[in-house]
């Protein structure tokens, strides 16, 4: 699906500017895209490391399965097929406790570690398994308590209330949380 | 956090600098599998975007809607870049003040969802999964419900 869209933004995208005249803007966006992606990359590269080395002292010193085993209430029926006790679990925990709190560059590393590991659980390794796409509904839904980016702006545009958006976001990416679970239910169960 | 982290493996009597080199150096390997897919989502991402494409497609939507156009095309873009979208929040609080109405409903819908497309790409591209199944389905459903709630909820609250 992914591979196809991503045929499909090409093939539309160049077409459509050859229509509209705007083929000099695409050129240049295409020439742009390698440099934006590669400054992207550099910039989560050093960030990645340092969690990455953070993430394996909470690892082995057992404060992850600690915190796992914690939440493993609310991951326990969202995720049947994980076998108690699997390092994904915490993983994933660890995962969605740093995007609650807007940690968006510490929630990367945890959730492709959790990617790693439920990996080594997938029979087939070619296609996405259950709990995966669980994982990744709950990520992509964007669950947050902290809208970090979206009050930074607020406040540097001088905002009266930067934070008066925070309990209609919460609301608002709740709902879009708990119909991505229960969607995931639904076509698992049929 | 960093603090609790080391704090506690200092407590439990672990080696805290060569587990910290441990987890650092799985980084390399981790950043090769992902440079490529984060190249592909933006290459192609790019393309649709300059082309005018959205504009376009916005044009034809947007006498249906009653909310400003801006908001909708940063509602449509917003799984698809991140960048991008606030960029378009950035211009509806330039264009409306920050603490207007719109500009209030525009940052709940900018805070409802996260970049789908972008975070599907990184995760399964870093395991090598080719095949994601119901995986875009079910996120891109939870976008559009996170979307719709954070206009509803604007026009209740605001």
């Amino acid at each position: 699906m992914v591979s196809k869209l991503w045929g499909y933004f090409i093939v539309i995208g160049c077409l459509f500017s050859l229509f509209n005249g705007k083929v000099a803007d695409v050129n240049e966006e295409i020439i742009k895209s390698a440099k934006t992606s590669f400054d992207l990359i550099c910039q989560i590269f050093p960030i990645l490391t340092l969690w990455l080395g953070i993430t394996k002292i909470a690892e082995v010193s057992g404060l992850m399965n600690k915190l796992a085993s914690k939440l493993s209430f609310v991951l326990k029926p969202l995720f049947k097929d994980i076998p108690k006790n699997h390092i994904s679990l915490s993983y994933m925990a660890s995962n969605i406790i740093a995007n609650l709190f807007g940690l968006g560059s510490a929630a990367t590393p945890f959730g492709l570690k959790a990617m790693e590991s439920l990996q080594e659980l997938n029979p087939n390794k070619m296609e996405a398994s259950r709990s995966m796409i669980m994982f990744t509904t709950i990520n992509t839904s964007g669950l947050t308590v902290v809208p970090a980016t979206v009050i930074a702006l607020r406040v540097m545009y001088e905002s009266k209330s930067p934070t008066i958006i925070v309990f209609a976001s919460i609301i608002a990416t709740l709902m879009a949380t708990i119909s991505g679970i229960i969607l995931n239910k639904i076509i698992v169960r049929r | 956090m960093i603090l609790l982290v080391v704090g506690y493996g200092i407590f439990k009597k672990i080696d805290v600098f060569d587990n910290f080199l441990l987890g650092c150096s799985d980084s390399f390997k981790l950043v090769l599998k992902i440079f490529p897919n984060l190249l592909a989502m933006i290459f192609s991402v790019n393309i649709l975007i300059s082309s005018g494409f959205l504009d376009f497609f916005l044009n034809i939507i947007s006498p249906l809607i009653k909310i400003p156009i801006e908001i909708i095309s940063m509602a449509l873009v917003r799984p698809i870049s991140g960048n991008a979208s606030l960029a378009l929040l950035n211009n509806i609080y330039t264009k409306y003040g920050v603490d207007n109405f719109y500009s209030l409903m525009a940052s709940v819908v900018q805070g409802s969802t996260d970049t789908t497309f972008y975070i599907l790409a990184l995760y399964y591209g870093s395991i090598g999964v080719k095949k994601l199944r119901y995986a875009p389905i079910t996120s891109l459903f939870a976008d559009f419900v996170g979307i719709i709630s954070a206009i509803t909820i604007s026009y209740l609250l605001f």
